[in-house]
């Protein structure tokens, strides 16, 4: 009687946690109320956590109590790392994530406290396999960014038929156990066949697609906690598991949208194979280069400036120096405003976080359909390690691999003045006719001294 | 069919679509600290963990449930920490200057 009591105030304190958790995303709307949601996020998280401890199910304390301390001990040096490298620990984050429910799932298997009937063994199964899956390929993703593993697309021919029969593997595996759960031999085979998979999955992938990849991981990530939810019958699981799934989905939708691609695409295209002859054609067309000492003068007797940052940026670890430009330029009266495209970077909002880390303000951080318009008025565009989303070939080239993403369309300037190392194509291999236009002018060195130089030559920075 | 699995499912259901409503309205500003808050609202399958690693039936069960532990408790405490850390950047150009 007592515990059926005690069961139903647990109960109780998660449906107050999941509250909470709905109300920390809607804080997130704005900048201005998001610390509440982090609170709100905080009090239902260590509310369910401190609720849990008193079920009557524990009935040993020695290892949650070590294994807590081993999470914070890991946490605390995750929470703390460069923002620049946000995206491999997000993607380390999603692997722990899956992995933590893939392991429930394995222990649900071999609890045994009651036979598993089928429709258990089926929900099992499947968590198991997006739980495990996804703790690889997270992994995998993680490497890349770190660049650990190469962030090239890694491919060889036959390759989706290879990674599409280890995944049909894993699901057979599946349903032979559904047909006879007493075959639980096959069921460590199983996981690890999804392991595999989850390698093939995420090898092939480039590290310009990181974005969707790594929203898709978020996704897949969540649907396997919420998957959890129904094999333990939790609810709390199965909405904190559908509100993070649903998030990664939203935006993979965003990337996919951002980069006008399928998720098939995506995940079966290894970007950036096709066209690289198509390039090497047209030989001679002539790029005009300028100095440090050129760029400033051409910026200071310009009235409104737009920066457009790329991942070259954050490689570059400019933001602190284009944060001096933007103080400089500011200060002579000349409106500046960053251009931020939904998929410069390594993962969704990367160039957001980078340059509010620097200091700028958010509110001249601009996004794509709401500063296209302006670039006819604009003097100068100043592109900082940014390259296929100023691509105008998306616009016009229909053989070109990008046709049709929407870009910022910087070559409406009356100037554009691009920082890039050298002249030779991306990784994606992909030409910029940018670069060739009359109103471009080329800097070429690395982003965080060029940006130094002009600086410097403007009479500001320290 | 069991009865508890139409009842998520609802739950599922209504939860996904609320996630959905909500996300959409997040400022694309916000995008990067919003994985990391979700990530860390995700890591609430600690409650599960903790329960598989007290219930203490066999070794692998509490193996793999201080695994499970010891991995979202790691994100529930990182994820809540990198993303108050993001969020604390965001400045306005106003809130700036006073």
């Amino acid at each position: 009687m007592t515990t059926l009591a005690l069961q139903q105030y647990l109960d109780f304190a998660y449906i107050v946690a999941v509250v909470l958790f709905i109300l920390s995303l809607k804080f997130l709307s704005s900048p201005a109320s998001s610390h509440w949601g982090v609170l709100a996020g905080e009090i239902g998280a260590a509310l369910a956590v401190t609720v849990t401890l008193f079920n009557p199910e524990v009935a040993q304390y020695k290892w949650i109590i070590i294994t807590l301390i081993i999470g914070a001990g890991v946490g605390v040096p995750l929470g703390l790392v460069q923002m620049t490298a946000v995206p491999q620990r997000t993607a380390l984050s999603h692997a722990f994530g899956a992995l933590s429910a893939a392991m429930i799932g394995v222990a649900e298997f071999y609890v045994g406290t009651a036979p598993v009937t089928r429709f258990e063994m089926g929900e099992i199964a499947l968590e198991v396999i997006i739980g495990s899956l996804t703790f690889t390929g997270s992994l995998i993703a993680a490497g890349k960014l770190q660049e650990i593993l190469p962030q090239r697309p890694v491919v060889y021919r036959g390759q989706n038929i290879v990674s599409l029969s280890v995944l049909a593997t894993a699901l057979g595996l599946a349903i032979a156990l559904v047909v006879n759960p007493a075959h639980t031999l096959l069921f460590p085979i199983m996981v690890l066949v999804a392991l595999i998979f989850g390698v093939l999955l995420v090898t092939p992938i480039g590290g310009a697609d990181m974005p969707t990849v790594i929203s898709l991981l978020n996704s897949y990530a969540g649907f396997s906690a919420a998957l959890l939810g129904f094999v333990l019958n939790s609810k709390v699981l199965v909405v904190a598991g559908a509100l993070d799934g649903s998030s990664g989905f939203v935006l993979s939708v965003i990337m996919c949208k951002a980069m006008n691609r399928s998720f098939t695409n995506v995940m079966f295209g290894a970007f950036g194979q096709v066209q690289v002859s198509a390039a090497a054609a047209k030989e001679d067309r002539v790029v005009r280069s300028a100095s440090p000492e050129e760029a400033a003068a051409i910026l200071s007797a310009a009235n409104r400036v737009v920066i457009v940052p790329g991942y070259g940026m954050a490689v570059a670890q400019a933001q602190h120096k284009v944060r001096e430009l933007y103080d400089t330029l500011t200060k002579k009266g000349i409106d500046v405003r960053f251009a931020i495209h939904p998929v410069a970077g390594r993962m969704p909002g990367h160039m957001n976080v980078l340059l509010a880390e620097a200091d700028i303000p958010y509110d001249r951080l601009i996004e794509m359909d709401e500063i296209n318009g302006d670039f006819p008025q604009t003097d100068v565009a100043l592109i900082i390690g940014a390259n296929d989303v100023t691509n105008p070939a998306a616009r016009t080239d229909h053989s070109s691999p990008i046709f049709g993403m929407p870009i910022l369309d910087v070559d409406k300037a009356h100037t554009v003045m691009v920082i890039k190392r050298s002249m030779s194509p991306g990784f994606a291999g992909i030409d910029n006719p940018l670069y060739y236009l009359d109103q471009t002018l080329m800097l070429f060195g690395d982003a965080k001294q060029f940006v130094g130089g002009i600086v410097r030559e403007l009479g500001g920075g320290h | 069919m069991p009865a508890d699995f139409i009842s998520n499912l609802y739950v599922f259901i209504l939860a996904g679509f609320v996630g959905f409503e909500l996300i959409k309205r997040v400022s694309p500003l916000l995008h990067t600290p919003l994985m990391s808050l979700t990530n860390a609202l995700d890591a609430i399958v600690v409650v599960a963990a903790i329960i598989i690693a007290g219930r203490h039936e066999t070794r692998l069960t509490t193996v793999l449930g201080a695994i499970a532990v010891a991995a979202s408790f790691s994100n529930m405490v990182g994820g809540f920490l990198i993303t108050d850390r993001m969020l604390r950047m965001f400045k306005s150009g106003r809130s700036k200057q006073s």
